[in-house]
């Protein structure tokens, strides 16, 4: 309902100001092929995020925290594989098992976060607003902690970097953009699989939606806690090396994604995995078609006002329950 | 004037047919056809409530029933989803929780809502009505507002002392027992210049000692002409203090009449026991079949 | 180690007009996230618009510079009202994230080649400070004690900005002690409680989110005045991280929370920097672990450490009670 609507103001808004501001709206073959292209970049954008923001979703969702470091995971998964991958110091593996190490480089992470700094502070009885500022100081640490070992110097993957593009009608995409995106789809269908089919899917969404009651019917919130943690340190990286691969690998390339994911979380639904799935692709597609009438450079401002009219018409997003955000 | 108030109160009260629904004398609270669902459940549908001027009413019923679910939607603290409420004759539909406090219908929580971090007399304070210091220019002149400050200071300090909070005036309030805090939170909506008290479960977790208290205080401000309403499932403290008590049940509303009469009211009887006065004959059955 | 020059350093940044320009925008998001309880997180976008505001009537339409700084005061109260229509009804997770991403979509239109015609895009602006300076009695020269000593460009920056501390101060005092401030303080413990007792919670959020926008749009128009440009890079998150930073080290909540705050973190900051510099030329620390280039990177981590730990042990800070901060239950 909300989508389509969003759809059409814009790709009618532009066209009506392009018109007033007297140049030529753009029309034929050519624009059809740059909005295909604009669409397909779009999805593969949008999948990244949602594997990286589901996480983000899910420890929301559980624990209500929104936790600012995330962007620092993507970061941290992109650049433990780059150095493993690529770095001159590192062992210098193929992509795949240094992806691998980094989607378990990335649980650890976040089970370090869970036990070194969410469990003691919960227990010391920190409120969830000085939480909420305690992960804006550890992405500050992360992030540089990544500056200064990574350095500012952009740089990509050492296998898949120079392609030629497969042909999609008007449209192309490389085979290395394909396989990331189809991958990602698979990786977000096994998600849904976890959280319909197993037991511990199961105890997280039984968490997100009323946790006195899963604790009472004998659900262990710590550990749940705990699997979310981690599982969402691991999609994160994952996330971070999809990007790394069909981008480029930089210090803040999680931070620059955080903002996006954060569209994404909140016009799918805070706290709802698939709200997540649904509002990153929505929210990527947003900002690369944007780029069909618009500078490239404004593309991230436009899924950030989407969020923002989001919050004005529909603060509790595309999946989310209309119960109180106020 | 030469009848006693309260014996012509509840003397009209009770020449009034004990039907929900039921019009009453001089109603200072009107409600028609007041809705709220929640996702295709029907939390509240009452179709006709009047509550009595000067009087206090018990709205009881089981869990569930809807009322503090009423008591949000009639004090602006939930939307309702159809029906309009009107109080001493003015309507208040869909008016936002502040604009129904300043109307004079003030109402207190189920579980208390101090303001931990101000002290007992700064939350007196904040409860009165129409200070000029409150609005953000008048406020950087002193003047102008220091009298009435001083005004509300002594008016607070005897409130307080009626409800024995006196020496605790300058104690944060997070500091006070949970007694303490009951107290407080009704001297506070009395701050208000309420017309009308909506309690919700004010006997809540009170021990009997303070419930005694709490009473006494409720039945003097019956006494002094406010009208009080109050949510409860003690019914020991509803058959004592109520001069009329409404029952709720599944959203709506299954009886009305003096306490007296509404223990042994069948619809009421029902919506507590459910279906459970039937299983005797189901058993008697199973009896003769063996 | 020259531990002068890096005692000169700290105790040049801690009392120098940057400290003051944090000063003072950290008291405008005291009023937000101290005394209203509005997670406000894109205060660094009124300090944008302020400065910006200063900049664009200056020099691109070749205004006055009291115009600039009635529209950088226009433009922050027109930010307040727009972010705050939306947000101000919606949970404090909510209003966090919207106003970062408030922050960061003004940023990224002020920099883009869009809006380069009047904001100079990329570059930002500059040349518009000049009115400023030339109100300055003193004359040229340095000047200070013992071992810190100002321009006097700065001497006249720090002047005013203190001097804008000062009253903002006051008028702060004025504010939280009255009647008004009460119902402020209010709407942070509990705004269900407030409502009940027939205050306007949305209005009170809405006073304070302009006020305190406003103090911020002044904050980013002192900023401006002292680098003498404005650019969109210099106006990232990370500015209002460390304006939460600074605000939870002196208190917040407290009228000189901001203010001590400020004066410690830019003296700490400076001296760790120095400290890190010299120690890394003297070879104490290995310019293999960290080199120069580098500093500025470990600077903001320790920064993280210290609001992790700061929030961990003392979350109230310096000047805030512990009694206090415990009936919050923040």
């Amino acid at each position: 309902m909300l989508v389509p609507a969003l759809a059409l103001v814009l790709l009618t808004v532009p066209a009506i100001s392009a018109r007033a501001q007297g140049e030529e709206v753009p029309r034929g073959p050519t624009f059809a092929a740059r909005a295909l292209q604009a669409l397909i970049d779009g999805i593969q954008f949008g999948v990244i995020i949602a594997i990286t923001s589901v996480g983000l979703s899910l420890i929301f969702g559980t624990i209500h925290l929104i936790n600012f470091a995330h962007g620092e995971f993507v970061t941290i998964g992109a650049t433990f594989a780059f150095f493993l991958n690529v770095s001159a110091a590192g062992p210098g593996w193929h992509l795949i098992p240094a992806a691998l190490a980094a989607v378990v480089f990335g649980a650890l992470l976040g089970g370090a976060v869970d036990r070194g700094i969410w469990r003691p502070l919960r227990a010391r009885g920190t409120g969830l607003i000085n939480m909420f500022i305690v992960t804006i100081g550890l992405s500050l640490v992360l992030r540089h902690v990544v500056l200064v070992l990574y350095g500012t110097r952009p740089a990509s993957y050492a296998q898949y970097d120079i392609q030629s593009t497969i042909d999609l009608g008007p449209a192309g995409i490389t085979p290395r953009d394909l396989t990331v995106t189809l991958l990602a789809v698979l990786v977000l269908l096994g998600i849904a699989a976890l959280l319909q089919k197993t037991r511990i899917g199961t105890a997280v969404r039984a968490v997100s939606a009323n946790r006195d009651l899963a604790e009472a019917s004998g659900i262990d919130v710590q550990r749940v806690v705990l699997f979310v943690w981690m599982l969402g340190g691991a999609l994160a990286a994952l996330g971070g090396v999809f990007f790394g691969l069909v981008e480029i690998v930089t210090w803040d390339m999680g931070f620059k994604l955080l903002l996006l994911m954060f569209a994404g979380i909140i016009l799918g639904g805070l706290g709802s995995a698939y709200g997540a799935m649904v509002g990153s692709l929505v929210i990527g597609v947003v900002a690369q078609m944007s780029t069909l009438w618009f500078p490239v450079d404004l593309q991230y401002a436009w899924a950030l006002l989407v969020l923002i009219v989001v919050l004005l018409v529909r603060p509790q997003g595309i999946l989310g329950r209309a119960e109180r955000v106020g | 004037m030469a009848a006693d108030p309260v014996v012509s109160r509840t003397g009209r009260l009770s020449a009034i047919d004990p039907e929900p629904g039921v019009r009453k004398p001089d109603p200072l609270l009107v409600l028609d056809e007041v809705t709220r669902t929640f996702g295709g459940l029907v939390a509240v549908r009452v179709e006709h409530l009047e509550v009595q001027r000067g009087a206090i009413t018990a709205l009881i019923g089981p869990n569930g029933a809807g009322k503090t679910t009423l008591f949000n939607v009639v004090s602006g603290f939930d939307r309702a989803d159809g029906g309009r409420w009107s109080f001493d004759g003015q309507s208040l539909t869909g008016a936002p929780a502040h604009r129904v406090a300043r109307r004079g219908m003030v109402r207190t929580f189920q579980l208390t809502r101090t303001l931990a971090r101000l002290t007992v007399l700064e939350n007196m304070l904040l409860a009165a009505p129409g200070q000029r210091g409150e609005r953000v220019l008048p406020a950087l002149l002193r003047p102008l507002w220091r009298g009435q400050e001083r005004e509300l200071e002594r008016r607070a300090g005897e409130l307080l002392d009626r409800f024995r909070l006196g020496p605790l005036r300058d104690d944060h309030a997070g500091t006070l027992s949970g007694g303490q805090r009951k107290l407080l939170e009704l001297a506070r909506a009395l701050m208000a210049r309420p017309v009308m008290l909506l309690l919700d479960e004010p006997m809540a977790g009170v021990n009997p000692a303070l419930t005694q208290s709490l009473l006494g205080h409720i039945t003097q401000l019956r006494d002094e002409g406010l009208t009080v309403c109050f949510v409860e499932h003690d019914m020991d403290v509803v058959m004592g203090i109520s001069d009329w008590v409404a029952v709720m049940a599944d959203g709506h509303l299954v009886a009305e009449g003096p306490p007296h009469t509404i223990g042994r009211n069948a619809a009421v009887v029902d919506a507590y026991l459910g279906k459970r006065h039937d299983e005797p004959e189901a058993s008697e059955e199973k009896g003769e079949e063996d | 180690m020259d531990f002068s020059a890096i005692l000169s350093d700290a105790l040049r940044s801690g009392i120098g007009p940057i400290a003051a320009v944090y000063a003072l925008a950290a008291m405008g998001l005291n009023l937000h996230f101290g005394y209203t309880g509005l997670l406000n997180f894109g205060q660094v976008g009124f300090m944008l618009v302020g400065g910006y505001g200063l900049a664009i009537t200056v020099s691109t339409y070749d205004g006055p510079m009291w115009l600039g700084v009635l529209g950088g005061i226009a433009c922050a109260i027109v930010l307040a009202l727009l972010l705050g229509l939306p947000t101000l009804r919606l949970r404090a997770d909510y209003l966090a994230i919207t106003t970062i991403a408030a922050g960061e979509t003004l940023r990224l239109f002020y920099r883009s080649s869009w809006a380069e015609p009047v904001t100079g895009g990329v570059f930002g602006l500059q040349r518009f400070a000049n009115d400023f300076y030339e109100l300055s009695p003193i004359d040229p020269g340095t000047y200070g004690v013992w071992l810190v000593r100002f321009s006097s460009r700065d001497l006249w920056v720090m002047i005013v900005g203190w001097a804008l501390v000062l009253v903002v101060g006051g008028l702060m005092a004025l504010l939280i002690h009255s009647p008004w401030g009460r119902v402020i303080r209010s709407v942070r413990e509990d705004e269900v409680a407030a409502r009940s007792l027939g205050k306007n919670v949305y209005a009170y959020k809405m006073q304070s989110l302009v006020l305190g926008g406003v103090i911020g749009a002044v904050a980013g128009m002192m900023q401006a005045i002292q680098v003498q440009s404005v650019n969109p890079d210099n106006y990232d998150p990370g500015v209002t991280f460390f304006l939460y930073t600074l605000l939870v080290l002196g208190g917040a909540g407290r009228i000189l929370g901001p203010v001590v705050g400020s004066i410690l973190f830019w003296f700490v900051l400076s001296f760790l920097d120095s400290a890190l510099r010299q120690a890394i030329d003297a070879e104490y620390i290995s310019p293999d672990l960290i080199s120069t280039s580098e500093v500025g990177a470990v600077r903001f981590a320790l920064v993280g450490v210290a609001l992790i730990l700061l929030v961990a042990f003392r979350p109230q800070g310096i000047l805030g009670s512990r009694k206090e901060m415990l009936l919050s239950g923040r």
